[in-house]
């Protein structure tokens, strides 16, 4: 009942109105919820080590992400706030393990080097947060909207910081060998010349130093988003 | 002079404020201040002023250096020489000049390309920021070069020299803001990305991959002790014989001490380095505490090994101060003004740590034989807390003192 009489004093909204296109492009860029908001730094540590993993990885959190937020949303009434985090928790749990049956079933190779990682998507702080901050009082559609920016703007630095992590680190790019091949005797491209790969990329420090400098980067470029002190 | 002065004060309006290269000023500055001290006076109150400046410290301690790098480059040209003739025993004052210019050849291109890189990249920042350029570096881009072992690539030199001076100074906020020492983020950066250019037995003199002979350094042999088997210049010995006889006999204190022995370039020489801190603390540069205390923490160290006994921790503890890079760091990386403790007696705690922290990592874990520039960075981080808590006690002290009175 008091729906439609809201509709009748506002008019609809349509689907792609420029808030809900704000939605998905905010945290891409300036509201990023890695650079911006420093959540989920864990796994974009751990796993970006090659960029397939960075993808399959980011792809996981989209869905999770998505359907959570769509799930959180459409329950947003019914849930009583004083246990709100256990039916959060069992949402994304339920959808993880979906993700992990899913990837052991089809990309066995990939879920064997992303091991616990997967599994950790249950902790991931963005997905809470954005269960916590949005879907429970935002309606279906625009959570959606929400969890497209924030799945996306998750799995484009993974993949950011895989590029350069398997570049440097291993000479190949979604294991397509960019730089040549160093296997001893049959060694072509720039190993030939010396070149050498560089072990700190694979290492999770270099990770971090490249989200820091993805974060410098970010912040000169766009003065309105350093802190006042 | 004069005459040099009349064309830089020529030069100077266009560069200026307002000028037309003004956008250059850092660049101009930096080079009109190798020459003159700037006229630039004090414009509010009048304080004394020093002819001193961060230029002129830096220069003494490249002063206290030269005798290091000399060293370092004959030591170079020595054994590329024993590399290519495979002799072993070839004497180390035969064939001078050869190995002086064999030396000049490796050495010389490292300090062009660090220097290159990193004073590309200040200016670049300075330029970009728009203050004079710092002088921070003139040190650190001789640093790099003496802790490189002789067969290093160029290009790694570079890309660890680039490293240092962005994600270790620059982000920091410049020349002086630093957390960590520059030249030892440099060797900290190639030793983990390049493991293999960095370490072991192949890389210490350069021209050698010709022939399979060893050129392990001292610590490297050393290292090998804690392993089953034991080797002392490319020789496998024997498993239960005494170890420590042969290396003391292989490597003598003397030759350890004077720095005939493989090694990065401007560490084997203590007598060298000596001579460097000597400079240093004659002109007020460096500090005693942390030099004194950082000798004294290792030879601690090594004497505590020695009581628990072990096929290295039986090493006289003399030798831990004057193989490897503990020397040169305990007088030119522990002393850097910038990621030291600051307070009198936190100076003492950092070089004690520092000192008996470096020789634990190089006796108790094999996979590092150098642990020098480790412990010296990890202090770096300890610092600040060590300053914090000195100064934390000394109020506690006072107070005390006040309420008592």
């Amino acid at each position: 009942m008091s729906e439609g009489i809201e509709n009748k004093k506002v008019p609809r909204e349509p689907l792609f109105s420029k808030k809900n296109k704000k939605l998905v492009t905010e945290p891409l860029a300036d509201n990023n919820p890695v650079t911006i908001q420093v959540l989920g730094i864990c796994s974009a540590l751990a796993i970006t080590v090659q960029v397939e993993q960075g993808v399959v990885m980011g792809g996981a959190v989209l869905f999770v992400l998505v359907l959570g937020n769509l799930i959180i949303s459409l329950l947003r009434n019914l849930i009583p706030s004083r246990i709100r985090i256990i039916v959060q928790l069992v949402v994304v749990a339920a959808l993880v393990i979906i993700v992990n049956e899913v990837l052991k079933a089809f990309l066995p190779d990939v879920s064997e080097k992303l091991s616990v990682f997967v599994g950790l998507i249950i902790t991931n702080c963005i997905i809470m947060g954005r269960f916590e901050a949005f879907a429970m009082a935002n309606k279906p559609w625009p959570s959606i909207m929400d969890g497209i920016g924030n799945g996306l703007g998750y799995a484009g630095l993974l993949i950011l910081v895989a590029v350069f992590r398997e570049l440097f680190g291993s000479g190949s790019l979604y294991g397509v060998k960019l730089l040549g091949s160093n296997i001893p005797g049959e060694e072509w491209g720039l190993y030939t010349m010396g070149y050498v790969n560089n072990n700190m990329m694979i290492l999770p420090p270099m990770a971090l130093i490249i989200v820091g400098i993805i974060i410098w980067v970010q912040r000169s470029r766009n003065k309105s988003l350093i802190e006042e002190h | 002079m004069k005459f040099l002065e009349n064309i830089v004060d020529k030069m100077e309006p266009k560069f200026s404020k307002g000028g037309k290269l003004e956008k250059w000023n850092p660049v101009f500055e930096s080079f009109i201040t190798l020459a003159f001290t700037p006229k630039h006076t004090t414009k509010l109150g009048s304080h004394i002023r020093d002819g001193v400046d961060l230029k002129r410290t830096m220069i003494t301690v490249i002063i206290a250096m030269v005798p290091a790098l000399l060293f370092g480059i004959y030591n170079t040209g020595h054994w590329q020489m024993v590399a290519s003739s495979g002799n072993l025993d070839l004497a180390y004052g035969a064939m001078f000049w050869g190995k002086v210019i064999a030396g000049a050849a490796v050495v010389l291109p490292l300090i062009i390309v660090s220097y290159g890189v990193g004073l590309g990249i200040e200016f670049i920042f300075a330029m970009r920021r728009g203050h004079p350029l710092h002088e921070g570096f003139l040190v650190s881009g001789m640093l790099i070069p003496l802790i490189m072992p002789a067969d290093v690539p160029l290009w790694m030199v570079g890309v660890a020299t680039a490293f240092a001076v962005i994600i270790g100074k620059e982000i920091f906020g410049g020349t002086g803001m630093n957390i960590l020492n520059i030249a030892l983020t440099a060797r900290a950066f190639l030793f983990f990305a390049y493991p293999t250019s960095m370490s072991g037995d192949k890389v210490w003199m350069s021209g050698q991959e010709a022939d399979g002979m060893s050129g392990a350094t001292a610590l490297g042999d050393l290292a090998s002790f804690m392993t089953p088997d034991a080797v002392l210049r490319g020789e496998t010995l024997e498993a239960g014989s005494n170890v420590m006889d042969k290396f003391t006999s292989e490597y003598t204190l003397y030759d350890s001490f004077m720095g005939f022995i493989p090694g990065s370039i401007g560490e084997t020489s203590t007598f060298a380095i000596l001579i460097g801190a000597a400079i240093l603390l004659i002109t007020g540069v460096g500090s005693l505490r942390i030099i004194a205390s950082f000798f004294a923490g290792g030879f601690l160290m090594g004497v505590i090994l020695n009581a628990a006994g072990g096929p290295y921790l039986d090493l006289p503890p003399l030798y831990h101060l004057v193989i490897g890079g503990f020397a040169f760091g305990a007088v030119f990386m522990a002393t850097d003004p910038v990621s030291a403790a600051q307070t009198a007696n936190g100076k003492i705690i950092y070089g004690l740590l520092g000192g008996m922290i470096s020789i634990v990592i190089r006796v108790l874990n094999p996979a590092y034989p150098e642990g020098v520039f480790l412990a010296i960075l990890f202090m770096n981080v300890m610092a600040p807390i060590i300053d914090h808590y000195v100064i934390a006690s000394n109020i506690k002290k006072r107070l005390k003192r006040v309420k008592t009175a």
